[in-house]
């Protein structure tokens, strides 16, 4: 924790939720801790099934029911957010925070014009008139990248492509001048050409202020969009620091494990190691680390011991019981005496 | 390396191929050439990667390849037999000979069969391939040979992980000795650390068996890792096609310039990355492309010229084929 900086905009700490199901309790995040200060931006990097979108629904408040989300403290800008009732909940999300998924055709009304729901933002939490709202709409539009928005204001969410689609939930997300603003895979249903230009047009809001959780599982992505990085493993912060610190030199060796297995398009080819085995079910975990029987190594004590998200260089921390090896890059006895194959 | 035959496992002419799409509220029709003139080749033991984005027609071109859409004109050559000419032992060979491995295997394997079921599925066409009291011993070998555990054969797809169904759907396509599997997006929807595990398999599976790939994605990640050659299509035309090494350290098309650039790499948090080329706006409709040469809309090369005359794919004096006017012998690195 740096004590330099003024109170944090977003604080989780101590995040868990579990899910109720027919075959017991599950627990897709265990104990997730961090923070985001103003006009900062945080990647939160795992693969299927770490956690990373249940992480940010909690934060949220957008989880079903039968999800129980504890956490010591969720904060944002000084507000405790856990018991917030519906009513404050939606006065947030909508003029303080913000949030875009990867598909964006599911998050728009198909029956109403695309030019309606951006309106429909002002008119509802700022009780403007039809034509202010459209006006303002037009602006929206032409801001994020949209061409001849006063014309595509009647268009219907169908009759724009991908990218476009992307940018008017952009443009819904941005209306009402949200401070935080969370990406869930922002870019990853759509063709590379466009995924350069939403990610061009996030980093300009972020430098203009804008708090940014980008929520990916592309390193590339985050590389280009996000200043810190924590990475999730089968629910659990596994590493976090700048992506300047972890990339080049990772101190978990499922970081190292993703940057090694990450083609490259441009730069040096290298070439690409995969990670052995699959990612664990989470509602059978292995015993100690959760990433042992996958891990280049492990050791006995992996085994057995799960280890705790520490500090482990300022401004760096890892779960990982040999994290100073990791990260000096000393070479390392592969597999000594660890049950793993 | 594999003894080369003469004649190319694939080979297209001028190959024209698409769909018919309703327009307006008359319904009427019109046709949407998706692929419009290819000519690529694929040679024995060696992948070729077809990279595009959604809509350049990499699809329909498979599609066609295969025998599951007719082409409009030109010509399909599997191991040197046209394909719109074939009876129907020589469709059947051609379904033997040419195999497909698609991007979700939770769509594409049966969820009612076992792993061993669908594995040996194609012996029902192909019932000459293995004798019916070697198939259990054949399957648990194919089983091993993906990398799965052969005691798995009685599990059925969800048992699995995506990475474990995709390697099923890799031994279902081995299972009649194909000479080229297409593998369309095979391993987008895999996360990066089973990404790399099927690919490596994938190349090791040529290595031993000769196989060639046609590798259709939009990765360009994905393609420097295992591409022999590379041919960048837009809008259903190919633009370039090179080497890998080329097309990698020479992009002489801006669009493939433009892909290369927009790619995201682990290697952009470094303070040296910079934008490159951003392009505007959207890809045109292949429904409605631009005249002349049909990236021109978003070029920043763009003259007059370039609506008028359609650039070949030629050399231009440079290593490799290249589509466009302006395209300079090599690019300076």
């Amino acid at each position: 924790m740096t004590a330099t900086e003024e109170a944090p905009l977003l604080t989780v700490s101590g995040l868990n939720v579990a899910i109720e199901g027919a075959a017991g309790t599950v627990q897709p995040v265990r104990d997730v801790s961090f923070t985001l200060a103003q006009g900062d931006s945080l990647a939160i990097v795992g693969e299927s099934g770490s956690g990373k979108s249940m992480t940010s629904l909690a934060v949220l408040g957008l989880l079903p029911e039968q999800a129980t989300v504890r956490a010591e403290d969720l904060r944002f800008d000084g507000a405790e957010l856990t018991g917030l009732a519906d009513p404050d909940w939606q006065q947030l999300r909508g003029e303080q925070l913000a949030m875009i998924f990867q598909d964006p055709l599911s998050a728009l009304n198909p029956a109403l014009t695309v030019g309606y729901q951006i309106a429909e933002m002002f008119r509802r939490h700022r009780g403007w008139g039809r034509s202010r709202a459209r006006q303002a709409a037009v602006e929206l539009m032409a801001q994020v990248g949209i061409p001849d928005p006063a014309a595509r204001l009647r268009d219907y969410p169908h009759q724009f492509s991908g990218g476009m689609r992307q940018r008017v939930m952009i443009a819904m997300a941005l209306a009402l001048e949200p401070r935080l603003l969370i990406a869930d895979e922002p870019t990853t249903a759509l063709d590379v050409t466009v995924q350069a230009q939403i990610l061009r047009l996030l980093r300009q809001r972020q430098r203009d202020g804008l708090a940014l959780v980008v929520i990916s599982h592309d390193l590339g992505v985050v590389a280009r969009s996000a200043r810190r990085v924590v990475v999730m493993y089968a629910g659990t912060l596994v590493e976090s620091g700048l992506v300047a610190e972890v990339y080049p030199a990772p101190a978990h060796p499922y970081t190292a494990g993703l940057l090694a297995a990450s083609p490259r398009a441009r730069g040096t080819a290298g070439s690409v190691r995969p990670i052995d085995g699959q990612p664990p079910d989470i509602s059978a975990l292995p015993a100690g680390c959760a990433f042992h029987p996958r891990c280049p190594i492990a050791r006995e004590r992996c085994t057995v011991e799960r280890p705790k998200l520490r500090v482990v260089a300022p401004g760096r921390e890892s779960a990982c019981h040999f994290a100073e090896e990791v990260l000096t890059g000393e070479p390392t006895k592969r597999g000594t005496g660890a049950a793993h194959g | 390396m594999n003894q080369r035959s003469e004649e190319p496992v694939l080979r297209t002419a001028d190959l024209v191929a698409g769909y018919q799409v309703r327009r307006g509220l008359l319904g009427r029709r019109a046709e949407v050439a998706a692929v419009a003139g290819v000519n690529l080749t694929v040679r024995e033991g060696e992948t070729v990667c077809l990279v595009g984005e959604s809509g350049c027609g990499k699809s329909t071109l498979a599609r066609s390849v295969v025998g599951l859409l007719r082409p409009r004109s030109g010509t399909v050559l599997v191991a040197g037999k046209d394909t719109a000419k074939l009876d129907r032992a020589g469709r059947l060979e051609l379904r033997k000979n040419v195999q497909m491995v698609f991007q979700d295997p939770f769509a594409s394997l049966n969820p009612r069969m076992t792993a061993g079921e669908l594995i040996a599925e194609g012996w029902r066409v192909h019932p000459g391939l293995v004798a019916e009291s070697d198939r259990q011993a054949e399957v648990a070998r194919l089983l091993a040979q993906v990398g799965l555990n052969p005691k798995h054969a009685g599990r059925y797809p969800h048992q699995f992980s995506g990475g474990q169904r995709q390697r099923i759907s890799i031994a279902r396509a081995l299972a009649v000795r194909p000479r080229l599997i297409i593998c369309d997006e095979a391993v987008s929807a895999l996360d990066v650390s089973i990404q790399a595990q099927i690919l490596a398999l994938l190349a090791q599976l040529q290595e031993e068996l000769g196989i060639a790939y046609l590798f259709i994605t939009h990765d360009l990640g994905v393609v420097r890792q295992i591409a022999d050659r590379v041919a960048v299509m837009h809008l259903g035309q190919i633009v370039e096609t090179g080497t890998a090494e080329e097309i990698y350290q020479q992009p002489r098309h801006p669009y493939t310039q433009a892909l290369l650039s927009a790619a995201p790499s682990v290697d952009d948090w470094t303070d040296d990355y910079t934008e490159g080329i951003v392009l505007q706006g959207d890809t045109p409709s292949p429904a409605d492309p631009p005249s002349g040469c049909r990236f021109r809309t978003r070029c920043w090369l763009a003259e007059p010229r370039c609506a008028t005359e359609t650039p070949e794919l030629a050399e231009r004096g440079g290593p490799h084929l290249v589509a466009c006017h302006f395209a300079r012998p090599t690019v300076p690195t």
